[in-house]
């Protein structure tokens, strides 16, 4: 068996933001965060919902390149209806983010000043609302001091600092689960809900992740190795739920 | 009972400088495309574009007909951003009005139902009440008291939709497997207008699908037109995908000058029939090269 990668161990990670959550709606964004999302489900997590892009939820766990036509759909999920899921907290969503800071403020919106934007993105979609209403968590593919930054320039997705400061209405179901990116697994399992480094994928050290963050990291006194794939879980992810490779395409080697 | 039927022209003709226009769809999904290429060719501007964000946006942007943009987000999709929209927003040649999405769908049914306001969670805690100034939120009356955000009615001059198909009374069918939040565009409207792939005789519909199919009612429309290949390049399943190779066309046409005025002059200086006959060239062209290209 080859070596495992970068993205094989991203992908673990990603399914284990989902452990325990049970039947709820499994959302990710992003290739990766798909791909272990399908795994958790076809492991220690098989309750979960997933949904087929479009408008319907999806009995079976294809793999990522598989054609539509493969898809066995269980029910009907039309956009309008999923604020309905949104608003009840019967989600998990793994969203991406441009950039994210210390609390868990996340930003997919723009860069610079919101009223004329440097970088125009793509807005905020449904980041404030998924924030305040279920457990949230993100995927950062490219760890630096421009995507881990001291403060985002628009605050769509809503950390802890800012709920708390919205009152109880904001906290009531508000939880940033994880944020994973590429050199590490981080939480907010500290006294004041600021980063924490969880665990750092192997063949990462701790300077480099402390290297490449704009804000001071909470680092406990031993730092965990992310977890690998089991030799089951290895077999999913290259045989049956990637087989064309598409998590190398998103996380290089 | 009213025959509802116009041209999209004539739809167009309604529309006045300064209106607050919505759009139905979705990203590159089931968008009036028909309509925004007549609102661009009659040169209506001023306008206030409220939408679930795709190439409608973008292209209203483009030719500098838009003062305000409503929206959650902006998408092509498959292409994660639209050049044009983007180049509008850090030209700062428009206002906008950025919020959630969920917050979005509840600004519509606030106006469909005649409401000032529904409460919400969503946009608490985040940016976008900053940037929105105007934005309040509302303290339940009871118990909880909560403080929830008070999305206020997104209240439409005029709204329109692309459908798959409708009929003469202005009754409209949704084929494809989402119907979007098109229902409520048409009721937070003044101005009610039904664009479908093809309009049949009162009663048929149900030849082409299931009567839960036909979600939107004569009740929310004031005029129905058939404009085949009217989503066009968006997507209109079961009648077609989105065509990719032309989005792809249109996103470059936001490189530079000389690429949008090429596309320009091919696709938004022509009459409808002209579009639809120069996509059907430049499908042609793509195909001859490709069978070219091919061993």
């Amino acid at each position: 068996m080859t070596e495992v990668t970068r993205a094989e161990v991203v992908a673990v990670a990603c399914a284990e933001a989902w452990r325990g959550d049970g039947e709820i709606v499994a959302s990710p964004f992003g290739t990766i965060p798909a791909l272990g999302a399908r795994l958790a489900r076809l492991t220690f997590e098989p309750d979960l919902v997933l949904t087929d892009g479009e408008a319907a939820l999806m009995a079976n766990t294809p793999s990522l390149s598989a054609d539509r036509s493969e898809f066995v759909l269980e029910a009907w999920l039309p956009y309008r209806r999923v604020f309905d899921v949104v608003w009840s907290g019967r989600r998990h969503v793994m969203m991406m983010a441009t950039q994210v800071d210390r609390y868990g403020n996340q930003n997919i919106s723009c860069i610079g000043d919101w009223a004329q934007p440097k970088t125009q993105l793509i807005g905020v979609r449904g980041a404030p609302g998924n924030t305040i209403n279920h457990t949230t968590s993100y995927w950062v593919p490219s760890h630096s001091r421009r995507s881990f930054v001291e403060r985002v320039d628009m605050v769509g997705g809503v950390g802890y600092d800012r709920a708390g400061a919205a009152g109880p209405a904001a906290q009531r179901f508000h939880e940033i689960r994880v944020v994973i990116s590429n050199l590490g697994v981080f939480d907010f399992e500290t006294p004041d809900h600021a980063m924490r480094l969880r665990s750092i994928h192997p063949g990462v050290d701790v300077d480099e992740v402390v290297e490449a963050t704009a804000f001071p990291l909470a680092i406990p006194d031993d730092v965990p190795t992310s977890r690998l794939p089991d030799a089951d879980e290895l077999e999913l992810i290259r045989e049956v739920l990637d087989p064309t490779g598409l998590r190398e395409k998103e996380l290089p080697s | 009972m009213g025959d509802k039927r116009a041209s999209v022209d004539e739809m167009v003709a309604e529309l006045r400088p300064g209106m607050t226009v919505g759009f139905g769809g979705w990203g590159s999904r089931r968008k009036p495309m028909a309509v925004v290429r007549a609102i661009v060719r009659a040169g209506i501007g001023d306008l206030t574009v409220v939408s679930y964000g795709g190439p409608d946006v973008g292209l209203l942007c483009a030719t500098g007909l838009v003062k305000k943009v409503v929206y959650g987000f902006v998408t092509l999709d498959s292409i994660a951003l639209d050049p044009h929209f983007r180049a509008a927003r850090q030209a700062g040649t428009i206002e906008a009005m950025e919020v959630d999405e969920g917050m979005f769908y509840l600004g519509l049914l606030a106006a469909a139902q005649r409401l000032p306001f529904l409460p919400t969670r969503a946009g608490l805690g985040s940016d976008v009440l900053r940037v929105n100034p105007e934005l309040r939120t509302v303290r339940s009356p009871y118990g909880d008291g909560e403080e929830l955000v008070a999305m206020p009615a997104l209240v439409l001059d005029a709204a329109f939709v692309h459908l798959n198909r409708a009929d003469t009374n202005g009754n409209g069918q949704i084929l494809g497997p989402d119907p979007f939040f098109d229902e409520l565009f048409l009721g937070a409207a003044t101005r009610r207008f039904v664009t479908a792939e093809r309009v049949v005789a009162p009663g048929a519909l149900l030849d082409e699908g299931p009567i839960q199919t036909v979600t939107i009612s004569r009740l929310l429309t004031d005029a129905v037109a058939e404009t085949p290949g009217g989503a066009h390049f968006t997507s209109c399943p079961p009648d077609y995908d989105r065509d990719e190779s032309f989005q792809k066309n249109y996103a470059g046409s936001g490189a530079d000058p000389e690429a949008w005025n090429a596309f320009s002059d091919r696709y938004l200086d022509v009459d409808e029939a002209g579009y639809q006959e120069a996509v059907r060239q430049a499908a042609a062209a793509a195909k001859s090269q490709s069978a070219q290209a091919a061993p």
